[in-house]
């Protein structure tokens, strides 16, 4: 029994509801706002720790016997999620206090963002099937608002269009829960795991499955339903950008790999096989997007499409190698996305615009910004010594070693195209003439906004330098989902 | 009755489906409800249909309850599962805010385009 896995939930939660009661006092709800951030990372990695010495933790709620009450389970992959939620939630609000306009911030923002953030914490922590759906509609509830939050017209009518997506996924969501508790009659992942592998035939288990790889695509913006990710995602807030570009699809991609590597694993030369094919096809058609825009947020929000492609290769290949590289990469792109999204707002702070029509050379002036992004952007390419280099050399090397060539030879092509677009923003808006720097900043707040893309930067840097270290960890990580029955034991063997 | 219920599903989950591929909001936004009523009485189903007594189990009763045919079992005498009823519970409450928050995101675009037709308000690229 133990009560930390609750804590990074419950953190969230607690901020939100005393923020709501303070909701007339801004300054009180940022103090808050930072405190906890700061706490959220504390409190994570000291979970992630107690994971790492001491096994999966696991507690049931109000002591109810395990297949009975709800339990919030949490093992390294868990643990390395929250990290990865707290750190980019700790520079978003350092940015927001810098950018997000006083109208937002006293219309319930900073409640519904800890809303949204105890959502996310709860969808990693759990481990009841149907909790995942709360926890995903807590969350999800919670982006409407922020979507919409300044009702602009684009936001209305992307946020409208959002929200009957998500609307519909949940259902299927539901239905497939509804399927599993008809076959299984449990609700706890480790107990539906336990029951799978006793009837691993089942072909309403595999139905199951199939739907929830539709509901997680779908929330996931995974091939062939990403469509609704460029234009809502281009609409949202400069300041609550990077925490939708970054955690919002990666919590379906966490679903995903967690339904996948735990309970759909006995027909995966069928579920498997087709998850690689999607994972190609995302990546290639998100990068295809990608090319043909020119505006910095545009092209940004096309290559959260490509990345996840990556990711859902790692499940794909479905070896140790192949989803130590996909936990590497998610733990990457969370970091480096978020950053070029802070860019991106930073940017388009001078400028006023994010569209390279209006203007360009922003080197010649901010220099500053322009080598933050540059070295963030190879990052994201995949150039060593940053992060995305060893992140890419796993899955790679996952996918010649099982003889996957095909999705080798279009993770390199998407890589090539990744890097190609990176350098076109830096082309449009960072060289030539210096022009359409519209509003005059002064130094302090220039810096103030530009610091937190710094910090993911140097933690892109070190995740790349420590190579060796995290390899590590994603690989014990990877071990944890290659062996379910780790996962069963440590929450019904209580 | 599983039978009935299944045809009740599916003909609230195919209406939903038709509703959702209209081009007036209002019915678009009906479409989802009727696709979270579907749901909501698949969870029932489930559960199995009336397979025995409500299940109101006293203190010493349920050290003796053990699962059988869908339902809970204590000295002989059924009794109907409760955990669907409680998960449909939580999705009604959760779908009724969806709604509830739906309906004011459509009445805002309304008001700010002038239009209800999805068609018209596919939006260029990125005004």
């Amino acid at each position: 029994m133990s009560n930390l896995v609750a804590y990074p939930v419950l953190l969230c939660f607690g901020t939100g509801i005393l923020q709501l009661l303070l909701h007339k006092r801004v300054v009180l709800q940022r103090a808050l706002a930072l405190l906890s951030s700061m706490a959220g990372i504390v409190l994570s990695v000291l979970l992630t720790y107690t994971i790492w010495t001491s096994g999966i933790q696991v507690q049931t709620a109000g002591g109810w016997p395990v297949p009975f009450g709800i339990t919030l389970t949490a093992d390294l992959f868990s643990g390395l999620m929250m990290i990865l939620a707290a750190v980019v939630l700790f520079t978003s609000v350092l940015y927001i206090f810098k950018d997000m306009d006083a109208a937002s911030e006293r219309t319930f923002f900073y409640p519904v963002l800890f809303f949204m953030m105890a959502g996310v914490n709860l969808s990693f922590a759990t481990g009841d099937i149907f909790n995942l759906y709360v926890a995903f509609e807590v969350m999800l509830i919670s982006s409407y608002f922020l979507m919409a939050l300044g009702s602009k017209g684009p936001q209305l009518r992307e946020g409208l269009k959002y929200l009957l997506l998500n609307t519909v996924a949940s259902s299927i969501f539901l239905v497939a829960v509804a399927l599993l508790y008809g076959v299984t009659s449990s609700l706890n992942m480790a107990d539906i795991a336990a029951k799978a592998a006793m009837d691993p035939g089942n072909p309403y288990i595999t139905l199951a499955g199939m739907l929830f790889m539709v509901v997680f695509a779908a929330k996931g913006a995974l091939f062939p339903f990403y469509w609704w990710l460029p234009r809502s995602y281009y609409y949202v807030p400069n300041g609550i950008a990077p925490l939708f570009a970054s955690m919002l699809t990666k919590v379906g991609v966490y679903g995903l790999i967690r339904v996948f590597t735990l309970i759909f694993v006995h027909d995966s030369g069928l579920t498997h096989s087709l998850l690689l094919v999607i994972g190609g096809l995302t990546m290639l058609l998100g990068v295809i997007g990608a090319i043909s825009q020119y505006d910095f947020k545009a092209i940004l929000s096309y290559h959260i499409i490509s990345q996840i492609g990556y990711m859902i290769m790692g499940l794909g290949l479905y070896t140790v190698l192949g989803l130590a590289g996909a936990v590497y990469y998610i733990a990457h792109h969370i970091i480096v996305k978020s950053g070029l999204f802070l860019l991106s707002g930073a940017t388009s702070r001078i400028t006023g615009n994010t569209d390279f029509k209006h203007y360009s050379g922003l080197l010649a002036s901010h220099p500053g910004l322009a080598f933050t992004f540059f070295a963030t952007a190879i990052s994201l390419a995949g150039v060593p010594p940053f992060s995305g280099f060893f992140a890419k050399f796993a899955l790679l090397k996952a996918a010649v070693e099982k003889g996957a060539w095909g999705i080798a030879a279009v993770s390199l092509v998407v890589s090539f195209f990744t890097l190609f677009s990176m350098i076109k923003i830096f082309r449009k808006a960072y060289w030539g003439r210096p022009s359409g720097q519209r509003i005059q900043r002064d130094r302090k707040d220039y810096i103030a906004a530009l610091s937190p893309a710094v910090i993911l930067l140097a933690l892109s840097v070190a995740m790349g330098l420590g190579g060796g270290y995290m390899m590590e960890f994603a690989l014990a990580t990877a071990d944890q989902l290659m062996n379910p029955a780790i996962y069963i034991e440590a929450v019904m063997g209580r | 009755m599983e039978l009935l219920a299944a045809l009740l599903i599916g003909l609230l989950l195919g209406v939903g489906t038709y509703l959702l591929l209209e081009r007036n909001m209002i019915r678009i936004v009906l479409g989802t409800m009727l696709i979270t009523y579907g749901t909501n009485l698949m969870l029932l189903t489930s559960g199995r249909l009336k397979t025995g007594r409500a299940p109101l189990l006293g203190g010493s009763d349920i050290q003796t309850a053990a699962e059988g045919g869908g339902g809970i079992v204590v000295d002989g005498i059924s009794y109907v599962d409760p955990v669907p009823q409680a998960l449909i519970l939580t999705a009604i409450v959760i779908g009724l805010a969806t709604t509830a928050f739906s309906f004011v995101l459509a009445y805002r675009t309304v008001q700010e385009y002038g239009t209800d037709d999805l068609l018209e308000l596919r939006g260029v690229e990125h005004e």
